[in-house]
C-alpha cells in the first residue's frame, strides 16, 4: 500500500545501507583440488536483498558502460519484483548469452564502474544479478525462444563460433537470414570452450548457448578451418551473400629468450586448450596428455595468465606467477588475482625472466628472472618496467607457460584477396559497421582489434549482424541519425583532446 | 562423423585408410596434412596426406601405429567412422620444374612422399625415389612410385631386398654425382637429419616434412614450434615443408619425445585391456 511508507517506523532500510551481497564461493583449498565452479551463484533471497539495492537512476550511468547496452535497470526491477522470466526477458534483448557474460565480463570495468552506488558506497552486483537470472531461466528447461522472422532468402557465413560468431549468427537467424557458421576446431565456442577453464566457466553453459543458437535455425559446421577447408572467396563464390569474420586472435607469442623450446615450455594457449578443450586433466580417460610439472612458472599478468596458473594449480603444481610491472598494473581482473591468490599461487611482481635454462635431454630445470623498477610511462600510459642490473635470481621449475598474448592468424587473411590488414596482420574494419575492404564481407572481434573480452566481441558480433542486415536489403551501412552521432561524437572527442 | 571406406594393412603396424572426407578433398594439395579424432575422448592425430582423389572425395592416410591412438585406428576398418577429419593443413609443396628431383622417403614416409613426386613428376621434373625400408616386407608403395619415377632405388637395413645400405648411401652418390637440383626428404627424424647432413656438403637444397607435435594445427598453440635458422617456426601454418639445412633436428626429435611417458601409460592401459570399452573405464 502505497499509503504505508508514510509511517516512519516500517521504513524500509536505505539503500544506500545495504551492504554489497557477497557471492557463495566453493572454499579456496577444496576449489584449487577441482575443476567446479569457484562462483556458486545467489539464490533467491540473495538476488532479492542485491535487487533492491538498485537506485533505479532516471538517467542510468550503468547502461552507457555495457559493450551491448543492457537496460540495467529494468532487468535488476524486474528480479527486484522477483521476475526472474521478465529480467531474462530484458537481458536477452540486448544479450544472447547472459549466462557467459555474467560470469565471465569485467564488470567492474564497465557497468559497475559507473553505478551511482559505487560513488560512496559500492556498486551493484549487476554481473553477479545477470548470472542469477541467466541459470534461473536454465533451471527452466529449454529457454524461451524468440520469434524468427520469415526467411528472407539470403545465405550469410559466419567464420568462427566464439562469442562474435554466435552473437551475429544468433540476431541474423532471428532476422530471417539463413546462416551457417564454420569452426575450425571440433566443438563450438571458440575461447568460451579452449581458453577460460570449466571452473570459471562451465563448458555445459558453453554447450546450452550453441545449443541455443542452433534451435533459432543456425547450422554449424565444425571441422572448417577457413582458408585452408575453403577460402572466404569461395564462400562468396558459392552462395553465400555475405561473411563475418570472427576467427579469433591466433598465434601465441613468445618472448625470443633463450631456451623457450625446451619440452616443458607451453604457450597458455596450447596448456588451455590441452586442459580444456582436449579434457587432459582427465588424462588417460582422456587421450589427450598434459604434462603438470611439480613446480610451474606461469608468465604474464592477463587473465589468461590466471586461467592458466589457477589450472597448473588444479592438476597438483606449486605455481610462481611471475610478471613484469606491479599489482598495480596487473591487467586480470581484481577478482581473478584476488581467487589466484587465495588458492596459494605465489605472485613475483616486478620480475621479469631472462632465459630458461634445461637439462641435458631438453627439459626445463629452471627459470632465470631478473627485478624491474618502474621508470617514465610508456605508449600505454603504464610506467615502462626497466630491469634492475645484476638483480639476477633462478626459480627451479620443470614447467613454464608463456601467457604474455598472441597476435594475428596469418591462415585465413593470407588466403583472401583484397582483404585490408593493418601492420601487425589485423583486418582493417570500419569501427562503426565493421565493413572490411572487401565488399560483403565484415569482421569483429580479436581478429580486428587484438586479444580483447567475450563482452567486446559479442558487441562486435551484435553490429556486425546489424551492418549484415542493411547490406543485404541494400541499404546504406550507418542511418542519417547514426552519422551524426559519430560525428558529434568525434568532435567533442576532438574539442577535448584540445 | 566420417567415414572409413577401406582399410588395408601392410604389416603388423603400418596400415593405411581411405576416409570419406569431399571437402578436405576437394581443397586438398600435395604436401599438406590432416588432424583427425577417433571418438569424442580422442586425441587430435595430425598425419601428412598420402593420397587424395578430389571426384570421389576421399583422402588416404598411411600411419605407423606407435601409441594408443594409432593401434586403436588400426582396428577400424571399412565402414566405421571417426569422429573428425579436419584440414587440408599446413602449407603445400611448391611445384614447378626444377629439374631432377630425389625423392627419398623412410619408412612410412614414402607414402606422403608420393603424391609430392606425383605433382613433381606432371611438372616435367625428373623424379628419382628412393624407398629405403628397415626390411622388405615393410617397404611401401614400391609400384605406385615407380609409376611416377623416372628412376627407383630401393634399399633395405638388413639387405633382404635392394641395396644393402641406408638411403643416405644412394643419395650421396646421386649428388656426387651432379645434376640434382632438389632434394626431398620425408621420414623418421632421425632419416631426414642424416639426408640432410649428407646433402648439405654437396650443396642441394633439401626440403623435408615435419611431424611434430600438434594440438589445433591452426597456429593457434604453438605445439609444434621448431627452430629454422635460429628462428621459431610454427610447422603447422609455416610448414610442414622447411629448408632441411636449416632445422634443428636434435631439437625436433627432443620435443617429439616430450609425452613419451603419458603415451606408455594409455598404451599399457589399452594394450592390457585390448580395446574392452568397459576394461578401459
Amino acid at each position: 500500500m502505497p499509503g504505508v511508507n508514510k509511517d516512519k517506523g516500517a521504513k524500509k532500510p536505505k539503500k544506500t545501507s545495504i551492504p554489497r551481497t557477497p557471492i557463495p564461493e566453493q572454499d579456496a583449498k577444496k576449489r584449487a583440488g577441482n575443476f567446479d565452479e569457484v562462483a556458486l551463484g545467489y539464490n533467491r533471497d540473495q538476488a532479492l536483498i542485491e535487487a533492491s539495492r538498485c537506485l533505479q537512476c532516471k538517467k542510468p550511468k550503468c547502461v552507457a558502460g555495457c559493450p551491448v547496452n543492457i537496460d540495467i535497470p529494468q532487468f535488476i526491477k524486474a528480479l527486484e519484483e522477483d521476475d526472474p522470466a521478465a529480467a531474462i526477458a530484458i537481458l536477452k534483448q540486448k544479450t544472447s548469452f547472459p549466462a557467459v557474460c555474467g560470469r565471465v565480463c569485467p564488470q567492474e570495468d564497465q557497468c559497475e564502474k559507473l553505478c551511482i552506488l559505487g560513488r560512496k558506497h559500492e556498486p551493484v552486483a549487476i554481473g553477479r544479478l545477470e548470472r542469477y537470472a541467466a541459470d534461473w531461466e536454465a533451471a527452466q528447461g529449454e529457454a524461451a525462444k524468440p520469434g524468427i522472422a520469415a526467411g528472407k532468402g539470403k545465405k550469410v557465413g559466419v567464420v568462427g563460433s566464439g562469442p562474435a560468431g554466435l552473437t551475429c549468427a544468433g540476431e541474423l537467424a532471428k532476422q530471417g537470414y539463413d546462416v551457417t557458421i564454420y569452426e575450425a576446431l571440433h566443438k563450438p565456442g571458440g575461447v568460451l570452450v579452449y581458453g577460460i577453464p570449466e571452473f570459471r566457466l562451465p563448458k555445459q553453459i558453453v554447450q546450452r548457448e550453441c545449443d541455443y543458437v542452433e534451435s533459432l535455425g543456425v547450422e554449424i559446421r565444425l571441422d572448417h578451418v577457413i582458408g585452408r577447408t575453403m577460402t572466404v572467396d569461395e564462400m562468396l563464390e558459392n552462395g553465400h551473400d555475405a561473411v563475418f569474420i570472427a576467427n579469433g586472435a591466433g598465434l601465441p607469442m613468445f618472448m625470443n629468450i633463450p631456451g623457450e623450446n625446451f619440452n616443458g615450455v607451453y604457450s597458455a594457449n596450447e596448456f588451455l586448450t590441452r586442459a580444456n578443450l582436449m579434457k587432459s586433466y582427465r588424462f588417460p580417460d582422456y587421450d589427450t596428455p598434459i604434462k603438470i610439472g611439480k613446480r610451474v612458472a606461469v608468465i604474464g599478468g592477463g587473465n589468461v595468465a590466471m586461467d592458466a596458473a589457477r589450472t597448473a594449480l588444479r592438476l597438483g603444481a606449486q605455481v610462481h606467477l611471475v610478471y613484469r610491472r606491479s599489482m598495480d598494473e596487473l591487467p586480470a581482473r581484481r577478482e581473478e588475482v584476488h581467487h589466484a591468490q587465495e588458492e596459494g599461487i605465489e605472485f613475483h611482481l616486478l620480475t621479469n625472466p631472462v632465459r630458461i635454462i634445461g637439462d641435458q635431454e631438453g627439459w626445463v630445470e629452471e627459470i632465470e628472472v631478473i627485478k624491474m623498477e618502474l621508470g617514465e610511462p610508456d605508449l600505454s600510459g603504464r610506467r615502462r618496467p626497466v630491469p634492475v642490473e645484476g638483480s639476477e635470481t633462478r626459480i627451479p621449475v620443470d614447467v613454464v607457460i608463456m601467457a604474455i598474448g598472441t597476435r594475428a592468424n596469418p591462415l585465413l587473411t593470407q588466403s583472401t584477396k583484397n582483404l585490408e590488414l593493418n601492420k601487425w596482420g589485423n583486418i582493417v574494419a570500419d569501427e562503426h559497421t565493421l565493413a572490411t575492404s572487401k565488399e560483403g564481407v565484415f569482421a569483429g572481434g580479436d581478429i580486428v582489434t587484438g586479444a580483447a573480452t567475450v563482452i567486446l566481441a559479442m558487441g562486435a558480433g551484435k553490429i556486425a549482424a546489424r551492418s549484415i542486415d542493411r547490406y543485404l536489403r541494400g541499404q546504406p551501412l550507418l542511418t542519417p541519425e547514426e552519422e551524426e552521432e559519430i560525428r558529434a561524437a568525434s568532435d567533442k572527442a576532438a574539442a577535448a583532446s584540445k | 562423423m566420417y567415414k572409413i571406406l577401406d582399410k588395408v594393412d601392410y604389416s603388423d603396424d603400418v596400415y593405411m585408410q581411405v576416409i570419406e572426407a569431399p571437402a578436405v578433398a576437394r581443397a586438398a594439395r600435395a604436401g599438406q596434412f590432416v588432424i583427425l579424432r577417433i571418438h569424442e575422448e580422442g586425441e587430435r592425430i595430425p598425419l601428412t596426406i598420402a593420397d587424395f582423389d578430389r571426384e570421389k572425395g576421399t583422402v588416404t592416410i598411411v600411419v605407423q601405429a606407435v601409441g594408443k591412438s594409432t593401434r586403436h585406428l588400426q582396428t577400424l576398418s571399412g565402414g566405421e567412422t571417426l569422429a573428425n577429419f579436419i584440414g587440408p593443413l599446413g602449407l603445400p609443396s611448391e611445384i614447378e620444374n626444377f629439374g631432377t628431383v630425389i625423392m627419398a622417403g623412410g619408412g612410412v614416409g614414402v607414402a606422403p612422399i608420393y603424391p609430392i613426386a606425383r605433382e613433381l613428376k606432371d611438372a616435367g621434373n625428373k623424379v628419382i625415389s628412393i624407398l629405403a625400408a628397415r626390411t622388405k616386407h615393410l617397404l611401401l608403395w614400391e609400384d605406385k612410385m615407380r609409376d611416377i619415377s623416372d628412376e627407383v632405388i630401393v634399399t633395405t637395413d638388413d639387405g633382404s631386398y635392394g641395396r644393402k645400405c641406408l638411403v643416405t648411401e644412394p643419395l650421396k652418390e646421386l649428388c656426387e654425382a651432379g645434376g640434382v637440383d632438389l632434394v626431398y626428404a620425408i621420414g623418421p627424424g632421425i632419416m631426414m637429419k642424416f639426408c640432410c647432413k649428407t646433402t648439405e656438403p654437396l650443396g642441394v637444397r633439401t626440403l623435408v616434412s615435419l611431424n611434430s607435435i600438434m594440438v589445433d594445427g591452426t597456429g593457434m598453440c604453438g605445439a609444434c614450434r621448431v627452430s629454422v635458422g635460429g628462428e621459431t617456426k610454427f610447422v603447422c601454418v609455416e610448414g610442414p615443408e622447411f629448408d632441411g639445412h636449416q632445422v634443428d633436428f636434435d631439437e625436433l626429435m627432443s620435443r617429439q619425445r616430450q609425452y613419451l611417458e603419458q603415451e606408455k601409460i594409455a598404451n599399457d592401459l589399452y594394450l592390457e585391456c585390448r580395446g574392452d570399452a568397459q576394461c578401459l573405464a
